[in-house]
């Protein structure tokens, strides 16, 4: 027998075949930056399931990394729904970005309202894409818009501060956003390793 | 050849009621002077009981301690048969009314609700769902129809050949002739429309004069029907009188899902849909509190018509009991029925997003719902609006993706700039002129911000937007 290798580093590799192995989600959502595609195992965003994308503060980066994907999808027919955004979408700058406008859809309301539209929009089956700016998601909720996204085969986005990135969250994927340097880590995706490395995301050069 | 069926509605008056206050106890509708009030309809419990329509009430008491009665309201009756007659009209373009009973012409739409069987099984389950007792019959004319459906339910006589056979064992008594001749006839032999039908035209004609031999020719279409046809009001209007004073909205819901289900099926009826309708809850002396519920294109499905209405008169406070509620809708535009698309992106169950925004609209507001598009005003805080435009030329020079709804004043150490100045000089026609130079600006934070001074200075820095 050779070297002892640890039980947890040949699963975490997934190179042992577990009999309950979580399904990968399928995915035909990428995300607009194939660097990131290429470590997300599904390619891409989790297809008709929650992401979270932490961030320490608004301004650094927490749009773009989105905005390809609103791009590919307000190119279809369904529309993608903001819910409670913290800023108005500057409607040159989303253009710019590619967006077409007339599938955004924005939803005006009140913190405690916020959550049962994300969730309405979501299970409906009509929306493409539901972001959504939560200030107090607890565990419960965000399973709520999980099981939610998955009925309305919806893409979830919450946009969260990066202080949760210690809590547990049932979100198939969690992305942190870092300003300086600019990169990305994946904190969690649901079928696959977490990547031991940050995905360099540098900032809009002018 | 024409093909007409007959809905008979043999309890209309008890229906109308027991819908309205849905109860397993016995309960009677009465009618007459107060002092001979009569039974002149009962229901199974009441039957039960020993309760027989023309029974005095007085005789009825005697038999049970507790039961309801209900004033017989002829008004209310002919409101729920117009009622009918308008969810009818969604069958077919010819209806007309016959005393308790709804006659339509189905052979030209059997092309589109299908064959016979099929087309009273849709029928059928129309009444049920409202809650109507029915019989239902067909035959080649309205009034054969009519006859039939007052011997028994499911007759279809669907050819001329067979009409015949089927009126000839029809007794006297029930083939709604004249009065003088079903009294006489019986007396002198004739029990049947058979035997009557045999018998010679000039004797009959001598004897009962023209209207039987009218009659007898309307049953089997020698005679044109000549009914006056149906025609559904433009204005839909339903009242209901609760049993009871109500003090919560929630009490409602129950008298509101029913109303909106009629609205739905009155809707149908006209192929139309609603786009604005008004709940009028009446408290005592008159005093009204409405509710109005108003969607931005017309509607017609009966679960999302009460959703909406509910999601209204939910938040609603109410200020004194609420005796009766009236649904009027006026605004009833044509439907356009949402297209589907073959190659539609939506899972199969998918509610049209027309429906997830009024349901949106219903909870949070009629604002709550929006999209943004450009103005051509080049002002940053006047750029965009709900009401611009989601198509255009794009901008030339950065535009950030968060608009900050008013400048805010940067702190902290001066900004590393990365971009501009880009010169906004614009706005004296208004009084609300503006002179600045704008740039891309990374803070001391980290964050990309799309900033601005007064011109030509490099401090004072105003942020308006973020690159997110």
């Amino acid at each position: 027998m050779g070297a002892v290798v640890a039980l947890s580093s040949l699963l975490d590799a997934r190179q042992v075949w577990r009999g309950r192995a979580a399904p990968i989600p399928a995915g035909d959502q990428p995300t607009g930056w194939p660097e990131l595609d290429a470590v997300l195992p599904s390619g891409g965003w989790p297809d008709a399931s929650l992401s979270e994308v932490l961030s320490a503060s608004d301004g650094t980066g927490e749009l773009r990394l989105v905005l390809p994907t609103v791009k590919r999808l307000t190119g279809g027919k369904r529309p993608v729904v903001l819910i409670a955004p913290p800023y108005a979408p500057c409607v040159a700058g989303w253009r710019q970005a590619g967006v077409h406008m007339g599938r955004v859809q924005i939803v005006r309301t009140v913190e405690k309202d916020a959550l049962w539209a994300a969730e309405q929009c979501l299970r409906s089956g009509s929306c493409a894409a539901v972001l959504l700016w939560p200030h107090h998601a607890d565990d419960r909720a965000l399973r709520r818009l999980q099981v939610a996204a998955d009925t309305g085969r919806a893409l979830g986005i919450v946009f969260r501060d990066r202080q949760h990135v210690e809590h547990a969250s049932p979100a198939a994927l969690r992305l942190e956003v870092e300003a300086d340097p600019g990169q990305l880590w994946v904190r969690k995706c649901r079928g696959g390793a977490v990547p031991s490395h940050a995905v360099p995301f540098p900032a809009l050069a002018h | 050849m024409m093909l007409w069926a007959c809905i008979l509605l043999p309890h209309l008056a008890l229906d109308g009621v027991l819908r309205r206050r849905p109860t397993e106890g016995p309960l009677v509708l009465v009618s007459g002077p107060a002092n001979a009030r009569t039974i002149v309809s009962a229901n199974p419990a009441a039957r039960e009981a020993g309760m027989r329509v023309g029974q005095k009430l007085a005789a009825a008491q005697a038999l049970l301690a507790q039961f309801e009665a209900v004033p017989y309201d002829q008004a209310a009756v002919d409101r729920w048969h117009r009622f009918l007659a308008a969810v009818a009209y969604r069958y077919s373009a010819e209806v007309a009314l016959f005393p308790h009973a709804i006659v339509l012409e189905v052979s030209k739409s059997m092309g589109l609700f299908g064959p016979w069987p099929r087309f009273e099984r849709l029928l059928r389950a129309d009444l049920t769902a409202l809650g109507f007792a029915h019989r239902i019959t067909a035959a080649p004319t309205p009034h054969a129809a009519y006859v039939l459906a007052g011997v028994g339910d499911g007759q279809a006589v669907l050819d001329d050949h067979t009409l015949r056979g089927a009126l000839f064992h029809v007794p006297i008594q029930r083939a709604r002739l004249p009065e003088r001749a079903s009294d006489a006839l019986p007396s002198m032999g004739v029990r049947t429309l058979g035997q009557l039908m045999a018998l010679p035209r000039d004797g009959l004609r001598r004897r009962f004069g023209a209207e039987l031999l009218a009659t007898l020719d309307r049953l089997t279409g020698d005679l044109p029907a000549g009914l006056e046809a149906y025609r559904p009001p433009d204005v839909f209007d339903l009242k209901i009188e609760l049993t009871h004073e109500v003090e919560n909205v929630a009490s409602l819901i129950f008298p509101l899902r029913r109303m909106t289900g009629d609205l739905a099926a009155y809707l149908a009826g006209r192929d139309g849909g609603v786009q604005r309708f008004v709940l009028h809850l009446e408290h005592r002396e008159h005093r009204v509190t409405d509710v109005v519920v108003g969607l931005l294109s017309p509607e017609r499905d009966a679960g999302m018509l009460f959703e909406l209405a509910r999601g209204r008169l939910d938040p609603v406070q109410l200020t004194e009991p609420v005796l009766g509620m009236r649904l009027v809708a006026r605004d009833l535009p044509a439907f356009v029925p949402g297209g589907t698309d073959l190659f539609d992106e939506r899972p199969a169950n998918a509610l049209p997003f027309e429906q997830l925004r009024e349901r949106l609209r219903a909870r949070l507001g009629d604002d709550a719902v929006y999209q943004l598009g450009s103005t051509t005003d080049p002002r940053p805080e006047r750029a965009q609006s709900p009401e611009g435009r989601t198509e255009g030329p794009d901008e030339v020079h950065p535009r950030p993706t968060w608009l900050l709804e008013r400048p805010i004043p940067l702190r902290g150490p001066a900004p590393v700039i990365l971009a501009g100045p880009e010169r906004l000089e614009t706005g004296w026609w208004d009084g609300a002129e503006v002179c600045r130079d704008y740039y891309v600006v990374r803070t001391s934070l980290g964050q990309q911000a799309w900033a601005f001074c007064p011109p030509d200075e490099r401090n004072g820095w105003m942020i308006q937007g973020w690159f997110a």
